[in-house]
């Protein structure tokens, strides 16, 4: 799956996009297929607060549960409310329909510390390997 | 890390490989309810060479045999096989297994994790007598054809007379290449066989099964799923349902002792039976959509009175289901359960295990 252009990551996998004030997070396609066999997902509540680096929510597979972490911080104007019921949205469409968060950014410089395209696509082949 | 011979093959497929005892082992190929569901409808392939496979020959391989594990030995014939646990002094134990009959010893298959030290206790045991224990895992490989196509793949890759094993028994069967023990053995619930041949022939096989099989609904089957087929099956995996703090009668596991054979465990294990046991192993069905893992508490009101030993979501039921050890007195009563699911009190009802019964067993 081609990721879109102009998304930056964490390493352990969330997405980011930012548009002008406004960022929303997801995970990738990478990690979607990585936790396999998802059967629950938590996400915080509207006008919470999310803190670069720490968890926001959990993601739940068969397997394992997996934290889920704030590319940056902000708070959170709005949440995906249709994806805790439908987590197949997140195997079909994860930078897209598949959606978890949009946060109003404080911290907009915090952008210029996560990965671009090639430093995320070095993470993925590290953990292929 | 070690490999076993379809190392390669699971590679080239795409599994996920993880650690699993030392070796690297396929997790999943696709994912593990496709896998799982596959196995309960038509029929999954597995590799299942780390398991340990071990021997005992020689004119004292019944003594040995009679020591180190809880089933009664003495009458089997050769082809015939059970389940027994390796039974400590003080009636814990140390793994569970399967003892096969030969005509010149037993072979046992012991756990992957437990495999190095359930052979240096063998030798220890061995000590004095007639026996040699010959941990042959390295030299051999093992398959897993489970599901109900399973008889139609054994009759379609040469081993016809697969079909006319009884359950729980082997046989060596003709096969080009050189004879083959198919055991009517499995550990997801499901009619099937397990296949233990020489090392070198791995690839040729796994690739035979594969082109026979795949018309019959054959797929490659990981761990995964081989957990999730276990639990549903009421199977107990060392580590979890048991271990070296665990008796069976506690995880409910009767049918693998022998009241009246001279096991090391013996002693222990009549007078645990005679004074009842302090724990029990419940099965769980556990509300709302999170699956309750190793480790959560089970509580009776605010006490609380066991733990999770194993937890999945049940592909099959569709439901959350759990292996719990709870205090005995809480096992039968009908006093309301809850599971403690990272912070959160869940409902939970007692439901027998197993929790799957394949239909034509039922």
């Amino acid at each position: 799956m081609p990721r879109p252009a102009n998304l930056r990551y964490l390493k352990s996998h969330e997405w980011c996009k930012l548009e002008g004030n406004i960022a929303t997070i997801g995970i990738s396609d990478y990690a979607v297929s990585h936790l396999s066999d998802l059967v629950f997902l938590d996400l915080p509540e509207v006008k919470t607060d999310t803190m670069r680096g720490e968890p926001f929510g959990e993601i739940e597979s068969v397997k394992a549960v997996s934290d889920l972490y704030a590319p940056m911080t902000g708070e959170i104007i709005e949440r995906n409310e249709r994806l805790q019921a439908e987590l197949e949205l997140l195997g079909k469409d994860p930078f897209g329909d598949g959606w978890m968060l949009r946060i109003r950014v404080e911290k907009p410089s915090e952008w210029d510390s996560l990965l671009d395209d090639g430093a995320y696509q070095k993470i993925i082949d590290a953990e292929s390997h | 890390m070690k490999k076993t011979p379809f190392h390669d093959i699971h590679v080239s497929l795409g599994a996920r490989m993880v650690e699993f005892a030392g070796y690297s082992m396929p997790v999943l190929y696709k994912d593990i309810s496709s896998e799982h569901h596959a196995v309960r409808k038509q029929a999954g392939l597995f590799d299942l060479s780390h398991m340990g496979r071990v021997y005992f020959r020689g004119t004292d391989a019944m003594k040995l045999a009679i020591a180190i594990q809880t089933q009664d030995p003495v009458p089997m014939k050769p082809g015939r096989i059970r389940y027994g646990l390796l039974g400590m002094w003080d009636g814990g134990i140390l793994d569970d297994i399967l003892i096969a009959r030969e005509e010149s010893g037993f072979m046992l298959v012991v756990n992957a994790g437990n495999r190095d030290r359930d052979v240096a206790w063998f030798k220890e045991q061995a000590a004095g007598l007639n026996v040699t224990v010959d941990d042959a895992t390295d030299r051999l490989a093992m398959i897993a054809i489970q599901g109900p196509k399973a008889v139609d793949i054994m009759l379609a890759l040469g081993l016809p007379g697969a079909k006319d094993i009884g359950y729980y028994r082997f046989s060596q069967l003709p096969h080009p290449g050189g004879a083959i023990d198919v055991w009517r053995t499995g550990y997801t619930g499901e009619d099937g066989f397990e296949l233990i041949f020489d090392a070198s022939r791995g690839k040729a096989m796994w690739e035979a099964a594969m082109a026979i099989g795949t018309p019959l609904g054959l797929i490659p089957c990981g761990l995964g799923c081989r957990d999730t087929l276990r639990l549903e099956a009421g199977m107990p995996l060392y580590g979890h349902e048991i271990d070296r703090g665990t008796n069976p009668y506690e995880a409910g596991l009767e049918f693998g002792v022998s009241s009246t054979t001279p096991s090391i465990a013996a002693t222990a294990l009549k007078a645990i039976r005679e004074a009842g046991v302090l724990r029990r192993l419940v099965g769980l069905e556990v509300s709302g959509p999170r699956v309750p893992r190793e480790g959560c508490g089970v509580f009776a009101g605010t006490i609380q009175v066991g733990e999770v030993r194993s937890g999945t979501k049940s592909p099959t039921l569709e439901k959350n289901i759990a292996t719990a050890m709870v205090l005995a007195g809480y096992a039968t009563s009908d006093v309301p359960l809850t599971v403690d699911i990272r912070g959160n009190r869940v409902a939970a009802t007692r439901t027998a295990i197993p929790f799957y019964r394949r239909p034509d067993r039922s």
